[in-house]
């Protein structure tokens, strides 16, 4: 709250897609209006936040950057399950139901001859070490949705992604309150996902190789660029540098998939202890 | 193409494991959260998660593939900073990542 006037200043216009900015202000606003208690800005936390519809269309717009990438992603990992014997409606139901598209990959690598209980325990722990960081992510939204009914909040969290979360915490972080952005972005992902994974089985191998097409580099560019909005001067970064630093070192010596919960942990326990001073 | 019907019992048994699992992964921080006292601190600390999850998600990869990704990174990331259009900075990124790999780094 007590630096909203700055951050406002560093990004005056929310500019979810390029040069058409405005609409990305104007829809919260004009909505809102309809919603009496709906506040535009930061602590609502006693207050149900909006779920609009114009909301979970500009979602889908925010998200429209990253379905190139999601598509991409998500043809290998159906080629992959197609690989790897996965009949076409054993592939739909795993990408609808676990819908975690790098845990899946990694799933499938380690698959086991039979599956047994302990084969099924050690497929939900490895669920779990590649999938950890989504604690930390859904507990982020926390302060944003608290209010909102669990009816809707636990239904929208199944199809949380990390780009979905990504956008919708940078648009929450420029003083945006509607909901509904973090469910059209989600949905939208998770339907074109879908697609691209059923489409991937049925096309096999033709996408045999991602690295060629820089298609594993895809996300990370994505989120990379996302830092520059969420950039909030040299302080704040200071958690962002010790993530990164524990992060490499997990990885290095650890190895597995570790890495992001602990960097993110890390960071966040270095952000909690920042003081605001600035 | 395997038949519409095969899908074996076991396959979908071991499915809804990791189902289950990621579920509570995805609901299981919200679900925490009720449950902890609210703080200024504790708001500091997820007020830091984004960038933190972004870095510690990105630079390993940086650390692990080498030049094509700082390369393409680097080049996302100064389109960010020059347009502010995301989809410039993934075309970008993208363009750098596919060249190089294409150069053989």
């Amino acid at each position: 709250m007590r630096s909203l006037s700055r951050e406002r200043a560093f990004t005056p216009v929310f500019d979810g897609l390029g040069g058409r900015g405005p609409i990305a202000v104007a829809a919260p606003v004009k909505l809102t209006s309809k919603i009496a208690n709906a506040s535009m800005q930061t602590d609502s936390e006693n207050q149900s936040p909006p779920w609009t519809l114009a909301g979970f269309n500009l979602g889908m717009r925010l998200a429209l950057p990253v379905l190139p990438a999601m598509t991409a992603f998500g043809l290998a990992v159906g080629a992959t399950a197609a690989r790897k014997g996965f009949s076409f409606v054993e592939n739909l139901v795993m990408n609808v139901f676990v819908y975690a598209g790098m845990s899946q990959l990694v799933a499938m690598e380690a698959w086991p001859e039979r599956v047994t209980l302990g084969a099924m325990a050690a497929l939900a722990v490895l669920m779990i070490t590649v999938n950890a960081r989504m604690l930390l992510m859904s507990a982020a939204l926390y302060p944003w949705l608290a209010s909102s009914s669990p009816w809707r909040i636990y239904p929208t969290l199944h199809v949380l992604a990390d780009p979905s979360w990504i956008i919708a915490m940078r648009y929450r972080a420029n003083g945006g309150s509607d909901a509904g952005i973090l469910l059209g972005s989600s949905v939208l992902l998770a339907v074109a996902w879908i697609a691209a994974t059923c489409v991937g089985h049925v096309a096999g191998t033709m996408v045999a190789d991602p690295r060629r097409y820089g298609i594993d580099l895809v996300m990370p560019i994505f989120f990379a660029a996302m830092l520059i909005p969420l950039w909030r001067g040299a302080r704040p970064a200071v958690a962002w540098i010790v993530a990164g630093v524990v992060a490499v070192t997990v990885h290095q010596l650890v190895g597995g998939w570790w890495f992001i919960v602990a960097g993110a942990i890390a960071g966040s326990v270095v952000g909690g202890l920042l003081d605001d001073a600035d | 193409m395997t038949p519409i019907e095969n899908a074996d019992f076991g396959v979908l048994a071991a499915f809804a494991a990791m189902a289950v699992a990621t579920y509570a992964m995805r609901a299981g921080g919200f679900w925490m959260m009720q449950h902890v006292p609210p703080s200024a601190r504790l708001r500091k600390m997820l007020n830091a998660l984004p960038g933190s999850v972004i870095v510690a998600a990105v630079l390993p990869i940086v650390v692990r593939d080498g030049v094509t990704a700082v390369l393409a990174i680097g080049a996302a990331v100064a389109a960010m900073l020059l347009t502010r259009r995301d989809i410039i900075a993934v075309v970008a990124g993208m363009a750098i990542a596919i060249a190089a790999r294409a150069a053989g780094w």
